[in-house]
């Protein structure tokens, strides 16, 4: 077996992973924080691909003032999605809020699509596309650049919410939200919070992917549907779940891809998550970092 | 410092609760909330401390005024702000929250950082159990050390008006007089306000200087602490163990203390 190749479809998986990893935290921090499941969150990262590539090409703006205009631009889409759409569904069944994230998806897919059509379009070169090597395996600058982002982020993330104020009050209002209201934390203020984390986060993913695919299409979608086996195998309201449940989808994806997909034809990438997904459930039915629900009278 | 004018509060749109309560909290003092269970004390709590709204309850008449100024229908965040704070029945911890975090919690409201240093070591000086546990997950805690928890977040808080519902609940009756004799301190020491629900009318009665028996959603019944103390018949009346109807008891009560204590005691109902 060719140890350069298994090297290299490893690191795929981990970079790909890592992206999974980001759209996956979001998505595990809504869930945490409000209980409401966001089946938008991979929307969220097509819509920070296109608003840094729009900036980029349509306004010329360089990368250090299109990114943070993106963050913002998301950020404000978050609070906004809040307000307008889940807000007033506070206290309605699961069900109906899934339904409406749901729809939210659709909206937000068919405005891009509306905005940027469907043809593929050239993402700005971000990294030297000259590969460095590895040890034995050369790799694109831009995975090693998209790697540390993510590094980077998801640390700041960790910290944010160990270490700072409204980190804090974040963690208390998942804990018990009434008990958090009585402490005067604002719930619906950590709601807007929580969503726009969520979906600055993921919008960075959308920027990560696009610079290291070279192009982005509506296909960057499906990145989103990769959002439940990750979760659901990392447990759904464990950001360390999400993070190591998107790094082994996206390591067995691309190892499925690279061995199995030549001997039994294509698509055998698309199905294995899944059936490792139902495999270790059935072995752990909380998801590997399923909630350890502190249980006592 | 907190006075309720015959409020009436509604849950769900349909269920009157509170049905024209009127009572008075002076500043620097304990006082007390009897009333058997269901008697609507949590709700006149709740009703104060603004958390009415996110269970669907309602003030719908009269007046409720802290510092003179109308506070119904406030957010429970600028509640706090204010200076109220409202310590949940059932000692309702953050669970997986360390100890020490969930004290934060209770400063969330605070801007003064060396305030709550001092106050964090005033929580750790009452309570040096909890001390001891600060690194610990609080959901690990015992019944009473979160019940110490939950009184500690209220002392973060460095409350003006502090709203406390049964800290003796479910806790074992050494434990309960500790936590009362720490209520008495904190009112004594800090000169903080307390409005104290209690189950355990006798101990209650111990450290507040005041006190009201509630029934059906409004005051029947109010007067100085020793009074209604030395009074078998409140216990007796308050603890149920007395054959006669509800009212009627009542009626002879009064009389009763009336007798004894010289008019001292005031009618909710009138
Ligand atoms: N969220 C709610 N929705 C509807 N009814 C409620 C709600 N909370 C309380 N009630 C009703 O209001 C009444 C008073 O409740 P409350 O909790 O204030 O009583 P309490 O005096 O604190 O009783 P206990 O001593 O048992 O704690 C009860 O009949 C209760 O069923
Ligand atoms: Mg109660």
């Amino acid at each position: 077996m060719d140890f350069t190749f298994l090297l290299q479809l490893l690191i795929n998986g981990l970079v790909v992973g890592s992206i999974y990893a980001l759209v996956a935290t979001g998505f595990v921090i809504i869930h945490k924080s409000t209980g409401a499941l966001n089946l938008a969150q991979g929307e969220f990262l097509m819509v920070g691909a296109y608003v840094c590539l729009y900036a980029m090409t349509t306004f010329r703006l360089p990368f250090a003032a299109a990114f943070p205009l993106t963050l913002a631009f998301t950020a404000l889409l978050g609070v906004l999605i809040e307000r307008v759409v889940l807000r007033p569904l506070l206290g309605s069944p699961v069900i109906s809020v899934i339904m409406v994230t749901l729809g939210l998806a659709g909206l937000l897919r068919s405005g891009l699509q509306f905005f940027f059509g469907t043809d593929t379009r050239a993402f700005p070169e971000l990294f030297p596309s000259a590969p460095v090597m590895l040890g034995v395996v050369p790799v694109s600058q831009g995975y090693i650049w998209s790697v540390a982002g993510v590094t980077v982020l998801l640390t700041a993330l960790g910290l944010f919410f160990r270490y700072s104020r409204a980190g804090l009050a974040l963690r208390a209002t998942a804990s018990n939200q009434q008990t958090a209201l009585s402490m005067g934390i604002s719930v619906k203020r950590m709601f807007a919070l929580s969503w726009c984390i969520a979906a600055v986060v993921s919008a960075i993913g959308g920027v990560l992917l696009g610079a290291i695919r070279g192009g982005i299409d509506m296909s960057l979608g499906h990145m989103g549907l990769k959002v439940l086996p990750v979760v659901i195998l990392g447990g759904l309201d464990s950001v360390p779940g999400a993070i190591v449940g998107g790094l082994f989808i996206g390591v067995v994806e691309n190892l499925t891809g690279g061995y199995l997909d030549p001997l039994l034809g294509g698509g055998v990438k698309e199905v294995v998550p899944y059936i490792v997904l139902v495999l270790i459930l059935m072995v752990r039915p909380s998801g590997l970092f399923g909630r350890k629900k502190v249980d006592r009278v | 410092m907190l006075k309720l004018d015959g409020i009436e509060v509604v849950y769900g749109g349909a269920v009157l609760v509170l049905r024209g309560l009127s009572i008075e909290v002076p500043e620097g003092r304990i006082v007390a909330l009897l009333g058997a269970n269901g008697a609507g004390k949590s709700t006149t709590l709740k009703s104060v401390s603004g958390l009415l709204a996110s269970e669907g309850g309602k003030v719908t008449r009269g007046s409720i005024r802290f510092d003179g100024k109308e506070i119904a229908g406030c957010a429970p965040e600028e509640l706090v702000s204010r200076g109220i704070f409202h310590v949940m029945e059932g000692r309702r911890v953050f669970e997986d929250l360390s100890v020490e975090e969930n004290l934060a919690c209770g400063g969330y409201r605070r801007t003064d950082r060396s305030g709550m240093r001092a106050d964090l070591e005033m929580v750790y000086d009452f309570f040096p159990r909890l001390r001891e546990r600060r690194r610990q997950q609080a959901g690990y805690l015992s019944g009473g050390e979160q019940q110490m928890l939950a009184i500690g977040r209220g002392l973060m808080a460095a409350p003006r008006l502090m709203l406390l519902d049964e800290p003796s609940l479910g806790i074992a009756p050494l434990l309960v007089q500790e936590i009362f004799r720490l209520i008495e301190r904190i009112n004594r020491e800090r000169g903080t306000t307390i409005l104290l629900v209690e189950q355990n009318a006798n101990i209650a009665l111990g450290i507040a200087h005041h006190a009201f028996l509630m029934e059906g959603g409004r005051a029947v019944l109010d007067g100085p602490a020793e009074s209604l103390r030395s009074s078998d018949e409140v216990r007796q009346f308050y603890l149920g163990f007395s054959d006669h109807g509800g009212k009627k008891n009542y009626r002879e009560m009064k009389a009763e203390i009336r007798r004894t204590h010289g008019g001292e005691v005031n009618d909710g109902i009138a």
